[in-house]
This record gives C-alpha cells, structure tokens and sequence, in this order.
C-alpha cells in the first residue's frame, strides 16, 4: 500500500519547548464529564456533591439534552452543612437512601466531589465506604473528585476511570484493555477490528454495566483511547497491568499505528493486521481527503480544552494539510502522547496550562484560518471575523478509529467551509 | 443538603454576571474556581452575545489554597484594571470562593484604585440567580447614582432589563415605545446597554419603570426613597396591564395617557370565532412570579381560557403569588423542585401548560403542549424576529405563541384519528396519487384501543360504539368522565345511557 501521509518529520516536538502558562482558565471542570459517562455507563448515576453552581454548569454544559430523568444530580450544600461535618455524612446518606430506593435499576453510585466538598473537607471516599456497605452487594458506591481545583474538563474522566481500577477484580488471563469512554458505536468498530486481529479477549473500561466481567492482571496489556487518562494509566500499572504506548487512534495513520501497536504487542503478524484493515484505511482517506480538500494550507491555532488537541494537531497537519499555529493544552502527560508529539512537525507553540487573555492576544496576531476553542470563545471570535471550531464536540461526536475519520475532518471543515458559502453583503 | 436535578436559578453570582453583562464599561473580578468559566457560555452561546462577558475569574486551583489564592486576586484585579479600563469595577467571590473568606471586597477597596469598586456579598448557599441580580444592580445604583437636578422634559428611567433575561431585549424597545406615545423620553435603561457613568445620571428622571421586579425592585426602592423617585408597579404584560400601565404613567406625570391601540390586534383574534374553542381550556402557569400573574390575568381575562394551577419558583415572589392564587380560587405552588412541579401538572392534568422550559419537558412527557412564558431561558428564547412580551406587540406575539402549541396539538391528534379512519388509515397510501389507495372495510368490531374494559367497569358494546363517534379530540375525557361516574355510583357496567348521563353531570 503507497504511503498517503507524509513520512515521519526529522523534527518533531518531542523536545519542543513548552511554553507553560498561569492564569484565568477558559476550561469546564472536570464535572462535565458527567454529561458522557452516564450515556455510557448505563446503569451508573453520578451524584456530585457540591453547590448551586455544579447543578447549573452540569444543567448548562448538558445544553438541551434533557432526560426524563438523567441519571445525575447534585446534593447541593446549604448552610447547614456547612456548619457541622458530621451532619453532612448523615444528610448525604439520608439522600443516597431516598435515591437509591426511588431508582431500583442503579447498580452503581459515583459521589463526585466538587470544590466546594473539596474545600470543606468532605470526605466522600469514607461515605463511598459506608455507603457500599450498606448497599452492598447490589449496588456499588465510588467516590472521585470532579472538582475545578483538581480536574480540568476530560479530567475528571480519568478520575471516574482511575477510582474504577483498584475495584476490578483481579485476573492473569492474557488479554487487551481498551481504556476511555467512547461512543458505542466507535467502540464496537474498534471491538471488530481487535477480533478479526486476532485478539481473542479485549475488555473495555468503562463496562456499559456493573456486572460485565472486567478483570485486570499482569497478563493484562492495555491501550487508551483518550490522551487524557493519566491517572487510570498509573492505576493500571499499579494493578500489574501493561501499558502499549501508540499515537491515538485518530485518522487513518492514528488508528492505523494505535492497532499495529497492539498486534505487535500480542506477537500478531502485521502481515495480517494489514489483511485486515486495508480497506477500512482506504475509506478512511478517501472520506479523510474531500474534508483535506478545504483544510490543506489553512493555519490551526487550538486553545486548551480537552487534552486532545496534541493527537488531533497530529491528524491535522499530517493527513489534512495544515499548518498548526499554536497547540494549547491543559496539561501534557508526556508518557501518553509521546508517540503523537514525535510526529508533530516542529514549529508550533505547544503551550501548556492557560492565561486565556494573553492567548487571545496571540491568536488576533496570528489570525489563523481556524481556531479551536471553548463555548465561551467561539462567538465573541466569530464576531472578530475569525472561524472557530467549539472543541467540546470532539468529546462528544464519535471521532475515533477509521469510520469516523472522515466526520472527524469534516468538523473541521465545516465551519471553513461555512464561511466561503455565506454571502451575506449587498450585491454592489 | 437537598438532591437537585435540574434548576431554575443559577446562583447569585451569575445575577451578577448577567448585570454585568448587560452593561459597558463595568467589569467583574469573580474570585473562583476553574470551571466557573463555565457561565460564559450562557451568554455567548444561549444568548449568542458577540462579546464575551467583562468578568475576570481568578482561577485558583487546589495547590493554591492556603497559600496565595488572595494575592492572586489582588493580581487579577490589577490585570483586569489595566487591560480593560472599565469605570468602575465590581468583586466578589462565587460559592468556593465564599469558604475560603479571603475578603475580596476588603482586598479591592484597599488596593486604591482610581475607579469606583463596589464589593458584592452574595451568599451563595442561601440565595439564588434572581437575587445576585437585584442586588448586584442596587449596589450599582447605591454607590453610582446620587440626588440632581431632575431634567427638563419628563424623562423616566427603565430599570431591571440584564443580559439572559426573558424578552429583555425586544421589551425594552416596547416599552420605550409606549413612553414616547406620551411624550416621555428615557433617561437612563439599567443594567441593559447602561455604562457605569450612566448610572451617575439616574436622578435626573422623574419616575422610574420598574420593568422586571425580580431584578430591578431593591434599586427602584432605593432611588425612590433617596433620590424622590416613584416607580411603577404594573408590569405591562398583556392588554389590561398595558392599559393600567399607561394609567398608571399618567397618574405619576399628570400626563394625559394616551395609547396607540391601532396595530393591537389580541382582543379582535381572541373575540373572532376561530378562538371559540379556546373557551375554559384548563391551563397550568409557572415560572418566575412577574410573568406568572400577568400570564395568568391574561389567560383568563383576554384568552379566556380557565387557571387550573398556578406557582412560582422564586420564592421572593411567594407572597404575591398567594394572593392572586386565592383570587384565581386554585393553591399557589411556590417550588423550585421541578419534580413537585411536574407532579403538581400531572395531577391538575391541564390542557396547556404556560411554563418555562423545564414545564416544556414535562409537557412533552405528559403529553401536554406547552407555551413559554418564563426564565430559566433557552436558546430558543433569544429569536431572531422583534418578539416582546410588554406592551401592545408584546400582546399580539403573546396570542400567537400561546395558540400555536394548541393548533399543533389539535394537528397530531388528527393525524392520530385519521390513523384509524376507513379512507385515510396508515396503509391506504396517499389518495390523491390514486391507484394505490386501499379503502378499509367498515367494521362493527371494536378496534385495537377499544376501551374493552376500564378498572373494574365495562364498557358493553353499543357504548363502546357510540363513544367511538365521539370527537376525537374530546373522546379520552369523554371516557375518563364516563368511567369515574360509573365509578362513583358503583355501576360495574356502561351502557349509552351511562354515557350521556355523565356527560350531562360533567357539562359546564
């Protein structure tokens, strides 16, 4: 097969400088995550415990997607509890009573924490371990911290993930871990091409339900999905389990790298990991290169949001065409995305942590042809004339493997794309 | 601690936000978390500002606790001063940062500032959205705003319109409208478009229109009693309240009241025939107190329909919502537990809820069309046409939107009739492309949703067919009533006689 993406860059930025920013941070916490894991964990309900303010960026950042009745919610503190801690176990287990018994089909209970809990010292993981005891064995009680003090935005995905691990039973079966919450439908493409690999067991965490059977083990190997899982990562290895270092599966060359990883890793002959996905990667480019058409040529400048932004630079410059400006990122777990930095071409800033009114300032001097960035941004940019991709789709459109690398490029596209069809001036 | 799925207020500080935002040249330097950002997007995205909020959030993390999270304000706070030069400054702290009292009003006003800052107390785990706001505005006003000469012309103040409000854009234009129809021209509208500056020049009105008591009724009180002032006390939502509320204007100026009624159209659409089914529809109305009673005067003065149900969440609102609950002869709900609320409508089983979007949901789960009158707002609610809620456009958008939930109903209930129909059934195909189209036999046998057998009643056969050929559209309650008085009097089966003896116990 003739290579489509340019060969590896001499330079990349693996030891690129990074530039690390302080300051006022245009990022959702990490309780946002919330919004995805409990469409995916089906019979899970995250209870955060903390104020006013969780409830409404929960409601806000949930946008119109209103349940009958979502499975999470906020025990918002008052006063009271403010005031006397002891109270505050008792009235927590007073509502997770009263909500335990109003929803029979929950078998898993996540206390969440959030700053306010965090800044009183609530200690949720005694109230997990009460709260287990006496629900046990029907229902399984998990605390982890979703806070804005700890956790920014994906973030508390790795924590949900990470408070899982040392819960999972222990196994030394040989197997694969796919780690990261992903749409189903990306995961089970993925669960599809792992099997016709050859992988004969491949677990995912998170389950869609309590009683699938996730161990882990010394025999266990596992990828992630998500560059964001920094904690699970160390939660894995402290379990015994082995992590396969990969670029992530984003794009063709991504998926493509990220499944040769994990069939090296399970002695798999590449001879036959390339019987088996030639044709999904010449869909993947094919769908990849009408999106390219738009976006070849054009400047990137990503703000930090989800973690993602070193990969899906990667995927841009690589098998679309552009020149990335700037790549903003909350944080670097460079054990993670090595692979993805090493083919990342030298020459963008890679910029880590966030002052959002000095980034701004260098976004309107470089005025790229799109900038990546949060809800908050994107309108008051669009109206300075510049053209925004909001970044908290890419956590919740499926985007992953080859099927979707193609929708993947188009959410880039699009809003490019966009902006040549308006024709909003007078004629003359 | 109280479980909340979804709310209908954010907390105070976003009533600040949303005061902020309304105006230029102020700026707001919120001590918080990372994550309170968060609330930037209501106004860029809900309401599709261009312009981000004037708010710096300090972004203190954990490793920060403890050791410099009030330096770090102070450094904001500088930040902020230079890159925005804004005439005046107003801090505070969000929930989080309310715990770890580092004081920011104290810090800012030590800190010399050539500009006015005004610290706010905003107690974030009692009090809510609506009152972040009024208060927000009242210190504004308190510090801003100072006795003067008042202005030659009789000039009025717009108080209580912010950014995120229900309709504020489209019913400031409104009501300035309806001033300028006497003659009255606006000095100052506040928060919405007002600077800091502007503020300074609110005793130059003769009166002030309080627009939304939610927001604006802590500084009206303030301006009347300190700088002489009277406000108004109708809201005009509605014909009636636009009527009063020129009388009202015209009793404070001693100007004549006067009223361009000639592009009102409510009154005649609401008397012509095509409304009479409008007649007694049973409504439910919730929502924040203001928009409640005028939603409910107009419901059942100018629509005619009946009040089955009626609250408000903002329980700064209860007492005035009681009242008119008594005057309607139905129990106040004051709730903001929107499962209380759903279970409230579930029960008054109304025929149109007039709600927020919350109500909106519970309408679709219910089953029950429902029509906007309310905050907590949606993207929805920011449209693009010129649609007010005050004044005598407010009125004819206001009949339109009402109705339109209702045709739509009407509309799915005939598609779910014709479904069952002998020429217009599912599989008949469309008739006008002929051929295709397959009439079904007349039959005697009782279709698939027959009301083969109530709890403990049963339905015998010739009643079963006789309530077939009632109107769809007033079947279900026709059987509901029909089974409740067989009930009622023990009778354990429904003969036709039984059909039209309870209709004739339910007529009204």
């Amino acid at each position: 097969m003739t290579h489509h993406t340019p060969p590896p860059p001499t330079v990349g930025c693996s030891d690129a400088p990074v530039l690390k920013e302080r300051g006022q941070h245009e990022v959702f916490c990490g309780l946002t995550g919330i919004i995805w894991l409990h469409r995916k964990i089906q019979d899970a309900f995250f209870l955060v415990v903390g104020s006013r303010t969780c409830a409404h960026l929960l409601q806000s950042a949930a946008g119109v997607m209103i349940f009958a009745e979502p499975r999470f919610g906020t025990a918002i503190l008052e006063e009271s509890d403010l005031a006397g801690l002891a109270d505050a176990q008792d009235e927590l287990e007073r509502e997770v009573d009263r909500l335990l018994a109003r929803r029979t089909d929950i078998r898993q209970l996540f206390l969440v924490g959030s700053c306010p809990s965090e800044v009183i010292k609530l200690d949720l993981s005694r109230a997990a371990e009460r709260l287990s005891a006496r629900h046990a064995p029907k229902v399984r009680v998990l605390n982890y911290s979703g806070s804005g003090i700890e956790t920014t935005f994906t973030e508390g995905e790795d924590a949900c993930l990470a408070a899982m691990v040392p819960a999972l039973p222990a196994t030394d079966e040989r197997q694969l871990m796919m780690v990261g919450a992903l749409p189903d439908v990306a995961e089970d493409q993925a669960l599809d091409l792992l099997a016709r690999i050859g992988i004969d067991k491949v677990t995912v965490l998170p389950a869609r339900h309590a009683d699938a059977q996730v161990g882990v083990g010394p025999n266990t190997s596992f990828a992630l999905t998500q560059p964001f899982l920094g904690g699970t990562h160390s939660a894995l290895e402290r379990r015994g389990a082995r992590h396969v270092p990969a670029p992530f599966p984003f794009g063709e060359e991504g998926t493509t790298a990220w499944l040769r990883a994990v069939a090296r890793d399970f002695g798999i002959d590449q001879a036959r990991v390339d019987a088996v996905i030639d044709a999904p990667r010449a869909r993947a480019r094919k769908a990849v290169a009408k999106a390219a058409e738009t976006l070849a040529g054009k400047t990137l400048f990503f703000f930090p949001d989800s973690q993602m932004e070193i990969p899906l630079a990667r995927f841009l410059t690589r098998e679309c065409g552009m020149e990335a400006v700037e790549v903003g990122t909350p944080y670097i777990h460079k054990a993670l995305v090595a692979p993805d930095l090493e083919l990342l071409a030298e020459g963008p800033v890679i910029a880590e942590g966030q002052d959002v009114e000095k980034q701004l300032d260098r976004c309107r001097a470089a005025r790229p042809d799109l900038t990546v960035c949060g809800l908050g941004l994107a309108n008051p940019l669009e109206a300075e004339g510049m053209t925004t991709k909001w970044a908290i789709e890419l956590v919740f459109t499926p985007v992953h493997f080859y099927e979707q690398a193609g929708d993947l490029a188009g959410l880039f596209s699009r809003p490019l794309h966009r902006r040549d069809r308006l024709r909003l001036e007078a004629a003359e | 601690m109280k479980l909340s799925v979804w709310t209908y207020e954010g907390p105070p500080h976003v009533g600040a936000l949303r005061v902020a935002t309304a105006m230029t040249g102020l700026h707001y330097v919120l001590h918080a978390p990372q994550g309170d950002t968060y609330a930037d997007l209501l106004f860029t995205m809900i309401e599709r500002r261009d312009h981000r909020p004037p708010v710096t959030y300090t972004t203190f993390q954990a490793r920060d606790l403890g050791s410099d999270t009030a330096n770090l304000f102070r450094t904001a706070c500088e930040a902020a001063y230079e890159r925005f030069q804004p005439q005046a400054m107003i801090v505070g702290a969000s929930c989080t940062a309310e715990l770890i009292q580092d004081d920011p009003g104290g810090m800012a006003e030590t800190m010399g500032m050539p500009i006015p800052i005004i610290p706010l107390e905003l107690p974030s785990y009692q009090r809510k959205e609506n009152f972040g706001a009024d208060e927000t505005l009242f210190q504004l006003v308190r510090r801003l705003a100072a006795p003067m000469a008042r202005s030659e012309a009789i000039t009025a103040n717009l108080i209580g319109p912010t950014a995120l409000g229900f309709r504020h854009r489209d019913d400031i234009t409104e009501v300035t409208a309806l001033l300028e129809g006497m003659g009255i021209t606006v000095n100052v509208c506040a928060p919405y478009g007002a600077t800091p500056e502007d503020l300074t020049r609110l005793g130059a009105a003769h009166f002030n229109v309080l627009m939304y008591p939610e927001t604006g009724e802590a500084a009206c009180r303030w301006m009347e009693r300190e700088l002489g002032q009277p406000f108004t006390k109708t809201v005009p939502i509605g014909v009636g309240a636009t009527r009063d509320f020129v009388a009202e204007v015209a009793r404070i100026t001693g100007l004549e009241a006067r009223l361009d009624e000639s592009r009102l159209r409510l009154p005649w659409y609401s008397a012509s025939v095509d409304s009479t089914y409008l007649t007694g529809k049973r409504v439910f109305v919730f929502g924040d107190g203001t928009h409640v009673a005028s939603a409910a005067r107009i419901a059942r003065d100018e629509m005619g329909f009946e009040v089955v149900g009626l609250g408000c969440y903002n329980r700064e609102m209860a007492r005035k919502i009681r009242a008119l609950a008594k005057e309607f002869g139905v129990e106040a709900l004051i709730s903001d537990d929107h499962l209380d609320v759903e279970a409230a409508i579930a029960e008054a089983a109304p025929e149109l809820i007039l709600g927020t979007q919350m109500e909106r949901h519970t309408g679709k789960r219910l089953g029950i069309p429902c029509a906007v009158i309310s905050a907590p707002v949606h993207v929805q609610d920011f449209p693009a046409r010129y649609s007010p809620q005050m004044g005598l456009e407010g009125a004819n958008v206001i009949f339109d939107t009402w109705v339109h939930p209702l045709v739509m109903g009407l509309e799915e209930h005939l598609l779910t009739m014709f479904r069952e129909d002998f020429e217009f059934h599912d599989d008949a195909g469309p008739s006008h492309h002929g051929g295709a189209h397959v009439r079904r036999e007349a039959t005697d046998t009782p279709a698939q949703d027959a009301p083969a057998e109530a709890e403990n009643v049963i339905w015998l056969s010739e009643a079963e067919r006789e309530l077939k050929k009632i109107p769809f559209f007033v079947r279900g309650k026709a059987k509901r009533n029909t089974e409740a008085f067989a009930n009622e009097r023990g009778l354990d089966e429904i003969s036709v006689d039984t059909l039209y003896e309870a209709k004739a116990h339910y007529a009204r």
